[in-house]
């Protein structure tokens, strides 16, 4: 029986969850293996793995994938460096804010993915280029959120420091920073998902290297079982990267759990 | 001379939408001598809180003054510690953080801070639980700890804005207790908003009882009861006289409260 909000027991959880998997492959090996679509356009998944398999060992695909974890930690690396402390200012101080705050909200809806014509024409189609393009992907959104959340940090808690002789520089170093550091690690957790996009758009385009290369080049070859183990791929490095940052949030900051 | 004197102070908040302007105190005097325990009572949104925050520097007056020590409230500062009724110990550190945290803003030396704390954690009694992170204590532990780092810097004065409100009864009576065990071994001058009567007997050496907003001082009710007290004091002809005394006087403002409420 289904009852609104009822929580599930844990063993039932995984069970259900690996079921859908299960029914997922089911389907796509009935419909790939029984002949009702045309392989060509869709690899069945035990053509898949073989592909897959060929290429980390024939292709040395390994070096993509370690070349698109590069570009993606880079791009994202230089994103947080320039974006954190600068959503932590805008944040705190609302002069910052108003200054800063329209161009961002516009800045943030330019599509990373349009930039990359640009983007080659300055940066040519090097290393550089490709993060540059995740840092553009990556940049404004993370300002964004940060300032928001820094924005809405408890008055109370600034009050009480306040109280006890802290200074506005302490405020901003001893209370707003720490206070509100879980939520940016989960905002740069959140973007980090969104900067495996960018990557392979970034690949897709004027690249030698890299998952996307490999799906783009699969593709002019109807290899649509390698662009699936492409895509599979990055989804597994998305899931573990996902994985890693919350275990490394759950040991910074014990606190925000106990 | 008086340790804190409030001088004429009243508040008056902006109108929300270009409505008219809300007072919420009507101006305020009052001197405080040193080491007084002193309580204000008031029926809920009588400004009594206001008038603490302006004490505490927390917010400034429409009219009038503060003075400590002869000198003009004008931000909040080290020597007015504050404790909160919301709990507000900074989640990120410890207990032991939490309380030397006003030390270490000033620059005091971590040895020094060190032996600071650990007669505070002594005090009020969390030893044993210096390490824990506030979020693995209870509501009384919380304010026990709060208490002790407004306590930790020594302040001029302590000013608590019903600080055991969100507290369950027992729990409650015991830091009355605890506090006022304090107060009378180390002499402090208090400034302590509440709206329960028998706190605000129990607790002081005088109660200043609020009218309903605009607020402004009603009565000055001394109480001359011996010190140190015991809570058996709270049943004895003595505190039921005073208790009966002020909550009449309560009432009438409570009823007022709630007729220009619902007008």
């Amino acid at each position: 029986m289904l009852r609104p909000l009822h929580p599930v027991a844990p063993g039932t959880r995984t069970v259900l969850g690996i079921a859908f998997f299960v029914l997922f492959v089911a389907f796509w090996a009935w419909i790939t293996l029984g002949g009702h679509v045309n392989r060509i356009f869709l690899a069945d998944p035990l053509s898949m793995l073989k592909d897959g398999w060929r290429l980390l060992v024939e292709d040395r695909f390994w070096l993509d994938i370690s070349i698109t974890i590069w570009r993606v930690f880079g791009g994202f690396a230089l994103a947080s460096i320039v974006a954190v402390p600068i959503g932590i200012a805008m944040g705190a101080w609302k002069p910052v804010e108003a200054f800063l705050e329209p161009f961002v909200s516009f800045a943030r809806y330019l599509p990373a993915s349009a930039f990359i014509p640009l983007l080659i024409l300055w940066a040519g189609i090097g290393e550089f280029e490709k993060l540059l393009v995740i840092f553009v992907g990556s940049v404004f959104q993370i300002i964004l959120i940060v300032a928001v959340k820094v924005g809405a940090t408890r008055r109370d808690l600034v009050e009480a420091a306040y109280t006890l002789g802290a200074t506005d520089n302490g405020i901003v170093k001893r209370v707003i920073m720490p206070a509100n550091a879980p939520e940016i690690a989960e905002t740069l957790r959140l973007v980090l998902g969104w900067a495996w996009t960018y990557v392979i758009v970034a690949e897709l385009i004027g690249s030698s290297s890299g998952i996307g290369y490999m799906i783009i080049n699969s593709q002019s070859r109807l290899a649509t079982g390698q662009i699936i183990f492409g895509i599979i791929v990055i989804g597994l490095i998305g899931l573990l990267s996902d994985f890693a940052f919350k275990a490394l949030n759950r040991w910074l900051y014990p606190w925000s759990l106990a | 001379m008086s340790k804190l004197l409030i001088e004429g102070v009243s508040r008056t908040f902006a109108g929300v939408g270009g409505g008219q302007p809300v007072r919420a105190l009507q101006p305020v005097d009052l001197a405080v001598a040193a080491n007084d325990f002193i309580t204000i009572l008031g029926p809920s949104g009588c400004g009594k809180s206001t008038l603490l925050r302006i004490v505490a520097g927390l917010e400034a007056p429409s009219t009038g003054r503060v003075l400590l020590d002869g000198k003009a409230v004008t931000r909040p500062g080290p020597d007015r510690g504050m404790v909160f009724q919301s709990y507000t110990l900074f989640p990120w550190l410890t207990v032991a953080q939490n309380i030397g945290f006003g030390l270490r803003e000033q620059g005091r030396a971590e040895r020094e801070r060190n032996e600071i704390v650990a007669s505070y954690v002594d005090l009020v009694g969390l030893k044993g639980f210096e390490n824990h992170w506030p979020k693995q204590l209870s509501g009384g532990m919380q304010q026990r700890t709060a208490i002790a780092r407004a306590l930790a810097n020594d302040p001029e004065i302590l000013l608590l804005d019903e600080p055991f409100g969100a507290l369950d009864n027992q729990t409650r009576g015991l830091m009355q207790e605890l506090l006022l065990g304090i107060w009378e071994r180390r002499k402090k001058t208090v400034l302590f908003v509440t709206h329960d009567i028998e706190e605000a007997i129990f607790m002081a050496s005088r109660v200043i009882v609020m009218s309903a907003r605009p607020g402004r001082i009603k009565s000055d009710v001394p109480v001359d009861l011996p010190h140190p007290r015991h809570y058996t004091l709270k049943t004895s002809p003595e505190f039921s006289a005073l208790k009966a005394q002020l909550t009449e006087d309560i009432r009438i403002e409570a009823v007022r409260t709630a007729q220009t409420q619902s007008a």
